[in-house]
This record gives C-alpha cells, structure tokens and sequence, in this order.
C-alpha cells in the first residue's frame, strides 16, 4: 500500500511542471545537513570511521563553539553519534557517522543531482 | 535587495563542497616535499660512498646508515609538517597511510637479512627499490595523488635493478633513492607546501 503510494507520488513529481519539480525537490532537501558546517561534518565523517572534535575543527576552519552547535543537532537527529573518553589526562570527544546520517548524506546528494539534471533538461 | 541563488548554482556549489570535504579528510597531505630532498641528497652522498667501499660488508653498512639518516630526516620533515598543518598522523588517513606503509618496509628489513646471508647481496637494491616504491603506492592511495606516482616510479626502478646487471645497484639506488626523491619532493613542495 505504502508503496503503491510512494509511486504514484513519483509518478506525479516526474509529470509535474520542471519549474514545479525543482520546487518539490527544493521542498524535499534535508535542512538539517543543508547548512555549510554540518554538511562539512557528515561529509568529512563519510570518509573517515572517527573524527575527533580537533580534527573536524581543523579541517572545517572553524571555531569551538560553532562546531560544537552543529555537532549537536546532527547528534539530537541521530546523524552522528559522540564518544568522550580520556587520552592521559585529556578529554577527547570523537563523533561518528550513523546508519541514518550515511542515509542522509546519500538522499542530500541525489537531491542536489536531481536538481542539477532537471535545470539542465529544461 | 539581491536576488537568491539560482538552486543550479547552488547544487552545484553543495557538490563541489562535499567532494573537496571529503578529499581533504581522506588524504593524508603531510607526506613532505623538502624532507624529500634532503633525503635524496643524502643518498647521492650515501651511492658515491658505497661505490667506493672496498667490500660487500661496507657497501651495506654505508646503505644502512644512509637508511637511518633517511628515517630521521624523513620521520622529522613529516611530523612538522603534520602539526602545521593539523593533519593527524596517528588517526584517520595518517594512520591508514603508516599501516599501508610500514607492512612493505618490513619485509624488505626481513628480506635484507636473508638475501645476505644466502650470499644474494646483489639483489638487495632492487628490493630495496621495489619494497620502498610499494609502500608508497599503497600508502599513497590515502595521500594526494602524486605520491602513488612516486611509488610507481620507485618499483620501475626497483625492476630495472632487479633484471638488469648487478653492477648498476649502487647507481639505480642513486637514481632511485637520490634522483626520484629530489624530483619528486621537489614538486610535492612546490605544489603542496613544504
């Protein structure tokens, strides 16, 4: 049933105007990693097991406390997820990509594709 | 007020973003031009030492301790370039790096050991060459591109020592560890900094 349906929404996206395609696809993008920073940090994670909080910082040239708020709302989607633990005697905070974060980065990335095509179709 | 994007150019700017993301995580950048140099100068200076050695003992001797200075001038170029540039060498690419590195480094110090003592001296600088340039192509599939080129050039080398007459082993190691280390640090420097 739910597939049935899932279909006839395709089916009724690829008929659908180009100007009105693009605005559903536009509509359909993840907010959460379409912000620069976070989509840094899924994309990073993508390619990588773990990255500490220095690491990602240094790679993305960006502040502590920046990093630290995208961090966190991938974290509270379940996009990434964060260890702490003690090297000697300081903190480190690791993050790791989740099942749903990878799921994400590929849906971003069809998305961005699909607009691509329907631009240059039209 | 400015007009937004057109959702074309911003796609477009999203992609090339995530594709550049993720070659900087991926690649371990801190592998180091001028190191290199240094390196390949001291080997010239090592091949015309070695050449002059009055036996096989003293050849291998003057090409170890020329691998010891290597290690020390190449391990040092590449920590501080590592901590200029924040690239880790423990964790992430820097670490894939060293263990894709290492493992043909290690069966070449083996491989030294029985090839001497089996009275097969001969063979050792194209082992040398073809163990070394090994680890770089493999090591280099986690580093910027060039350097598995380098590995490449290494192992040609390391075959032309192998194949070819005994005589030419001091000079190919010259050619290899001198002349491709210079060459190659050479560009590495100029195009990915220091």
């Amino acid at each position: 049933m739910a597939k049935s349906g899932a279909i006839r929404k395709t089916e009724a996206v690829e008929h659908a105007p180009r100007r009105e395609r693009i605005g559903v696809r536009a509509a359909e993008l993840d907010r959460l990693i379409h912000e620069r920073v976070r989509l840094g940090i899924v994309s990073a994670l993508a390619v990588n097991d773990a990255l500490t909080f220095n690491e990602l910082k240094a790679l993305l040239k960006t502040t502590d406390g920046n990093l630290s708020v995208h961090a966190r709302k991938l974290e509270e989607a379940q996009y990434v997820t964060c260890s702490k633990s003690f090297e000697g005697r300081v903190p480190k905070t690791e993050y790791r990509l989740t099942a749903a974060g990878r799921r994400a980065l590929e849906r971003y990335l069809d998305h961005m594709e699909a607009l691509i095509r329907a631009t240059r179709q039209g | 007020m400015a007009s937004p994007r057109p959702l074309h150019d911003r796609a477009v700017d999203d992609l090339r973003y995530i594709r550049q993301t993720m070659e900087r995580a991926g690649s371990f950048t801190a592998v180091p031009g001028w190191g290199q140099v240094a390196v390949g100068a001291t080997a010239l200076a090592a091949a015309l030492l070695a050449a002059r050695q009055p036996t096989r003992e003293l050849w291998l001797v003057t090409w170890l301790g020329e691998a010891v200075v290597a290690l020390a001038i190449g391990g040092w170029a590449m920590v501080r370039k590592a901590y200029a540039g924040n690239d880790p060498i423990l964790s992430g690419p820097g670490r894939r790096f060293w263990l894709s590195f290492i493992s043909p480094m290690a069966a070449g110090g083996l491989l030294t050991v029985v090839l001497y003592r089996a009275g097969l001296a001969y063979a050792l600088p194209g082992t040398w060459l073809l163990l070394y340039g090994t680890g770089f192509v493999t090591g280099g599939a986690f580093s910027v591109r060039v350097v598995p080129v380098m590995g490449l050039c290494f192992m040609l080398v390391g075959a032309a020592a192998l194949l070819g007459p005994p005589a030419w082993g001091n000079w190919l190691l010259a050619a290899g560890f001198g002349g491709l280390h210079v060459a190659f640090g050479t560009l590495i420097a100029r195009r990915y900094g220091g």
